[in-house]
Formats: C-alpha cells, structure tokens, sequence
C-alpha cells in the first residue's frame, strides 16, 4: 500500500517491481527477478515442503501424511468422479495446478506485510499468470482430443439428437461457447482473487486514514472498518479455496470432454 | 457531461452488476440447500455440480467487475 499525499491507493499492492537483475535480457526482453517471481518460487517451496513431509509410505499415516493423502485422494476422487478411470492419467496435472492455485492464493492473504519492508504478492491477481495456466488446460484438452478422436473430435459440437437443420446454428454456437473457456478459466480467477485484495485494502485504508483524523472518528469508522476486515479475510480464504477448486473442477471437466466426447 | 464523469458514472453503473450476480450466486446455493435438505443422501453426489452452477452465475458478475475496473483504470 502506497500512502502518497495522505491517499491510499489499492492497486498499488499488484505492482510488479524487479528485485534483481533489472540488467538481466534474453533476446532485447528484460528477465528481472520480480517480486512475482520470488512469490512463486516461494509457492513452490512450500509445496514442495508439504509433499515432501507427508510422502513417508507409513501404514498407519501420521498427521502430516493424512494431510497429505487428504489432498491427494479430493484430487483423485474428483477426476474418477467426474472422467472416469481414463482420468487416471491426468490426476498429476490437475493436483499440480489446485496446488499451486490454492498455496498462491493463501500466501497472498498471509499478513507477512506486518514486517516492515515486507509486502505480500498474490501470484494469481495477474492475468498473465492465470491466462497461462488457462492457456495450458486448453492445450492439453485439444492436444488430447485431437490425438485420441482425430477430426471426429470435432462431434464434441453437435449434441446427439440435434435436428439436420440445426446442425450449422448449434454447431457455431457449441464452437464459441468451446474457444471461451480459455477466457472463463483465466479470467475467473485472476477478477475473483483482484477483487478481494482491493477490498481489504479499501477497507484499510478506512481503518488507516480513521485512525489519523482523531478519536472520535476512529470510533465510528475504523472500528465498524477492521471488524468488517476480519470477516472479510475470512470469506476471502474461502474464495482461495473454492478458486482453486473451481478451477481443477473446470480442468477436469474439460479434458472429460476431450477424453469422452460427451 | 464530460468524459471523466462518465466514466465513473459507467463504472458505477457496472456495479450494480454484481450485485445481480450476487442474486445468481445466492439462488444456486439456495436452490441446492433446499433441495439437498429433502433428500440429503442425494446431496454428496450433486457438489461437482453445485460449483459449476456457482462458476458460472459468479464468473458473470466478475464480468461485470472487470468493466468497471477497465472504465476506471484503462478507458
């Protein structure tokens, strides 16, 4: 949050700022290591950390492998649920992604602002970030679909049933609703994860700017403000978790598309 | 009217998006409520497409957020 002029300004929180190497260039494009960079590498890490802890094989799991296992078999149950055991192949990849959505999105609301010096970055608030996750479900939903049906894959646009005459009008339709689930996916997740931070910075700057015009106005705004915050915090890590889900779900149920062909 | 102000004028307008997408968000969780409180052993299987339901009806007024957002920072 940037105080300039008395004004605190919400979007300044989604600024991509370069830590390191501003020199740094492959082919005329600057390569810095930007604070996005630095909280990936930090989702990573704990994911890493998480997995890591929990894969002992044990007979009888521990707290930390149950954990674990609680994930891993949510993520498995959906894609057996929802594709059937041909889905088996693609567990890894949709697990990968509800991972890296889910610890990007919690690290984001962690309040590690409260060292000075410190600001947290929501890796997911960027377009750019959620586009390409987006951008790769896609690919693997057409690279799967046309390795597997070839161009009969093309059926997936015509329901069963259709009528001969509607066939061109629902075909056009079926093949639009198709190519924008690229832009839902992305999308969805990058305004839903936007949306929270700029309200509890809005919030926090109703508490801030309440606390420096006196006691009797910190009593009537910033109080009603920080408490409103504190719920707000909390539906927003349930949004984290129900993104992350609602993304592996979509995931799921396009490759069940490309895999099953209705 | 000037440009300025109608530009944030749209991008109130554009909020009141949101809060219909809100009705549609509301109305799946309480359709499904009231459904799965009549037969609650139904319930389990029917989540995956509860989350649809809410994908959809919510991804429409993040829409509508994302027009106010781009009538006051890009437009």
């Amino acid at each position: 949050m940037a105080a300039e002029g008395g004004k605190i300004d919400p979007m300044h929180q989604f600024l991509i700022e370069p830590l390191f190497g501003r020199t740094w260039e492959i082919a005329g494009y600057n390569i810095a290591f930007t604070n996005s960079a630095l909280f990936m590498v930090v989702t990573l890490a704990l994911i890493w950390v998480f997995m890591l802890g929990g894969m002992k094989r044990a007979l009888i799991p521990g707290r930390w492998q149950a954990a674990v296992e609680g994930f891993t078999g949510f993520i498995s149950n959906m894609m057996h649920a929802n594709i059937g055991p041909k889905g088996k192949a693609f567990t890894p990849y949709v697990f990968s992604l509800f991972m890296f959505i889910l610890v990007a999105n919690l690290v984001g609301m962690m309040p590690i602002g409260i060292v000075p010096g410190l600001h947290a970055f929501t890796v997911t608030s960027h377009l750019t970030v959620t586009g390409v996750l987006a951008i790769i479900s896609f690919s693997i939903v057409l690279i799967v679909g046309f390795a597997k049906h070839g161009l009969h894959f093309f059926s997936l646009f015509i329901p069963h049933g259709t009528p001969v005459p509607m066939i061109p009008l629902i075909f056009l339709i079926e093949l639009f609703s198709f190519l924008i689930r690229p832009f839902s996916l992305g999308l969805r997740l990058f305004v839903a994860m936007t949306a929270g931070h700029i309200l509890l910075k809005v919030l926090a700057g109703f508490v801030i700017n309440g606390l420096n015009a006196g006691a009797g106005i910190a009593a009537i705004v910033s109080l009603p403000s920080f408490i409103l915050m504190i719920g707000i915090t909390l539906l927003e890590l349930l949004v984290c978790a129900i993104q992350a889900y609602v993304f592996a779900l979509l995931t799921s149920l396009y490759l069940n598309d490309a895999i099953n062909l209705h | 009217m000037d440009a300025e102000a109608a530009k944030l004028v749209g991008a109130g307008l554009a909020a009141i998006g949101v809060g219909l997408a809100a009705l549609g968000v509301g109305n799946v969780f309480g359709s499904f409520l009231e459904s799965a409180l009549r037969n609650p052993a139904a319930a389990d299987g029917q989540q995956g497409r509860l989350f649809i339901g809410f994908a959809a009806a919510e991804l429409l007024g993040l829409l509508a957020f994302v027009v106010a957002m781009i009538l006051l920072f890009v437009a």
